[in-house]
């Protein structure tokens, strides 16, 4: 055949591979291929067996296990001052946040209420390891795509908002300052200023990621449209947080159901995105974090004076009684319900995880993706190992 | 079934949970075993073990879609007692034991069973959340609910790994956490923690109990020095 044009020549191109299609059986047999458990996009040590035909994921078991630590069972064994030493150390990017509700569960039952003063703090610190925490996701999301340099920015960032976190608890990461009752101790002097301009920096550091990451044509090729959740399998599933409002629902315990903390004395709004997708999620997450820094800027305005610890006997013990208090941690809803006997310590503590509901999506929402977008989407779902495997 | 307000004479009436149960009695009918209203806490509705799965649909038809979680609680007292410290446990026995023995069966909403399941689920139009519970019969199986709920899978699979709990129709019932080749239901009471019985426990609480008349004065030092501070820093 002589071809008399290029749309000719094309279309006879096009039916040959039509014809050799539908008469070649290629023999594709599945292939098994492990991510992890050793992977920069497994923030520890996850295993996903995936599944392919071709390029195509046809099913992506997560294995987990690999850093079981059995909290809800040594939590039986310890008083209640002692848990919040294993607590610190299941989202151990946001530790102080995570010591919160536990705290806030146990002083419900023992009908305590910390001051004001106590609360602000808390929500301060609650806020910065917020920041702190997103700020390595906001970095990290660009690693797993392949630009380096935003996660260079984000640790040198991160780490202004650990040594603000280090000047009062006196530890970066497992700071084990929540008391039941209040806090162990008040903000060093000077503090408060120097808190105002790591904020100013960290906006700076969230401008930054927009124009390096939010802004590029690669970054938005490889996140829109991949992994897009719907709001009604998320609900189902129980994502919680970020990914949650990424599928554009309106849901924020901060706001919806605070158990006490200063998150309603101040002006600030919730983040949503209609999409979905792993783009809405960093998008998301994004805002959240300047956001953030909004809070605290306020919170350190309107910070009252008085006394950091409620009267609590020295040694406590928690009266009888079941309680479930759940916040919105850096990672989604924490929550935990705890079981007392009026012992020194918990009676049964089950410890609801939000990684833990946000990767039981991912059997679901891998379902039919290629390879490479396997580490978007789980880069975008965002999830802390020991927030997983407890 | 019977309703339960807190015995505190201050808290509010909270009417929005009140109604809530009154609706969930229609919805439920007899499924509904025993309710506990808390003000401003989630809601404890007991429902019977055999319409675990129906119960679960009404009360996401009611609204309540977002699926929080799904454990299980064993009632038991462990054997070798909270600290697994003999030496200790031992010292403490006049003390404590009547208080536990005392409530060994009970919590929010009852129970009579030494296993319960409960799940937690939470409504975003109407801002409350609501657990349910059930008691879990000699049969050690309950239906799952994975098909109402995708979520409730894995939590599932970790009550049955943690605590030997099956549930009817679930097809990956294989551990989550735990090697197959692992013996034992960890969570339950019974299972020691190897730990504590190959080291004693360091961090048992033995603070002296201050005599009264200190107490008093370290109180008053305490408050004076506070006060000195000015209340703030």
């Amino acid at each position: 055949m002589t071809a008399t044009s290029d749309r000719e020549q094309m279309a006879y191109i096009s039916s040959q591979a039509a014809d050799a299609r539908v008469n070649v059986e290629l023999d594709t047999g599945d292939m098994t291929l492990n991510i992890g458990p050793q992977h920069p996009a497994t923030h520890g040590t996850l295993r996903i067996a995936c599944q392919l035909d071709g390029e195509q994921v046809i099913r992506a078991e997560p294995m987990m296990g690999y850093m079981h630590r059995g909290y809800e069972k040594l939590c039986e064994v310890r008083t209640y001052p002692q848990c919040t030493t294993l607590i610190n150390r299941i989202d151990w990017l946001g530790s102080f946040a995570n010591e919160v509700p536990f705290i806030l569960a146990a002083e419900r039952l023992m009908e305590v209420e910390a001051p004001p003063r106590a609360q602000w703090i808390r929500t301060i610190l609650f806020e910065l390891s917020r920041v702190a925490n997103l700020a390595l996701f906001l970095g990290d999301m660009g690693v797993q795509i392949g630009a380096l340099t935003p996660v260079f920015f984000a640790f040198r960032d991160r780490e202004r908002v650990l040594n603000q976190i280090e000047e009062v608890t006196g530890g970066r990461f497992h700071p084990n300052f929540d008391r039941i009752g209040g806090l162990k101790d008040d903000i060093p002097k000077g503090w408060i200023e120097e808190t105002r301009s790591v904020m100013v920096k960290m906006r700076t550091f969230c401008d930054e990621m927009e124009d390096l990451l939010v802004g590029n044509e690669i970054f938005q090729a490889r996140c829109r449209g991949v992994g897009v959740i719907p709001p009604e399998v998320a609900l189902g599933y129980g994502l919680s947080g970020a990914n949650l409002r990424a599928s554009g629902v309106d849901w924020d315990l901060r706001r919806d159901a605070n158990p006490g903390l200063a998150w309603d004395q101040i002006e600030w709004r919730v983040w949503t995105h209609p999409d979905g997708d792993s783009f809405a999620r960093y998008w998301v997450r994004l805002q959240e974090t300047r956001e953030a820094t909004h809070m605290v800027d306020q919170l350190l305005d309107g910070l009252p004076s008085g006394p950091i610890m409620a009267k609590v006997p020295r040694i406590i013990k928690v009266p009888a009684g079941e309680a479930y208090v759940s916040t919105e941690n850096p990672l989604g809803e924490m929550g935990y319900y705890v079981v007392s006997k009026g012992d020194l310590g918990p009676f049964r503590v089950k410890i609801r995880t939000p990684s833990f509901n946000n990767i039981s999506i991912v059997p679901w929402v891998m379902k039919g993706v290629y390879v490479p977008d396997v580490i978007t989407i789980l880069g975008s779902l965002y999830f802390i190992l020991g927030d997983i495997d407890r | 079934m019977t309703d339960e307000t807190p015995p505190e004479e201050n808290v509010d009436v909270d009417e929005k949970r009140e109604a809530l149960i009154t609706s969930f009695s229609e919805i439920l009918g007899e499924d509904l075993v025993e309710s506990q209203l808390r003000p401003n806490e989630d809601l404890w509705l007991r429902v019977r073990s055999e319409s675990w799965q129906d119960s679960i649909r009404a009360v996401q038809s009611a609204g309540f879609e977002y699926f929080g979680f799904l454990s299980a609680i064993d009632w038991e007292i462990a054997p070798e007692g909270r600290y697994e410290d003999t030496e200790f446990d031992g010292g403490l026995d006049e003390e404590d034991d009547e208080p536990v023995e005392v409530d060994s069966s009970t919590g929010y909403a009852g129970g009579e069973s030494r296993f319960q399941i409960l799940a937690q689920f939470y409504s975003l139009s109407q801002q409350v959340g609501v657990i349910l519970k059930t008691d879990v019969g000699e049969d050690m199986t309950i239906d799952t609910i994975r098909d109402i709920f995708p979520g409730a899978d894995w939590h599932e699979r970790e009550t049955y790994e943690m605590f030997g709990i099956s549930f009817r129709g679930h097809p990956t019932l294989q551990p989550l956490y735990l090697p197959t080749e692992f013996e034992g239901h960890p969570l339950r009471k019974d299972f020691p923690l190897l730990a504590r019985q190959v080291k004693p426990w360091p961090g048992v609480v033995d603070i002296e109990e201050i005599p009264e008349h200190l107490e008093a004065q370290l109180e008053a030092e305490v408050m004076a020095a506070f006060e000195a501070n000015g209340g703030a820093s």
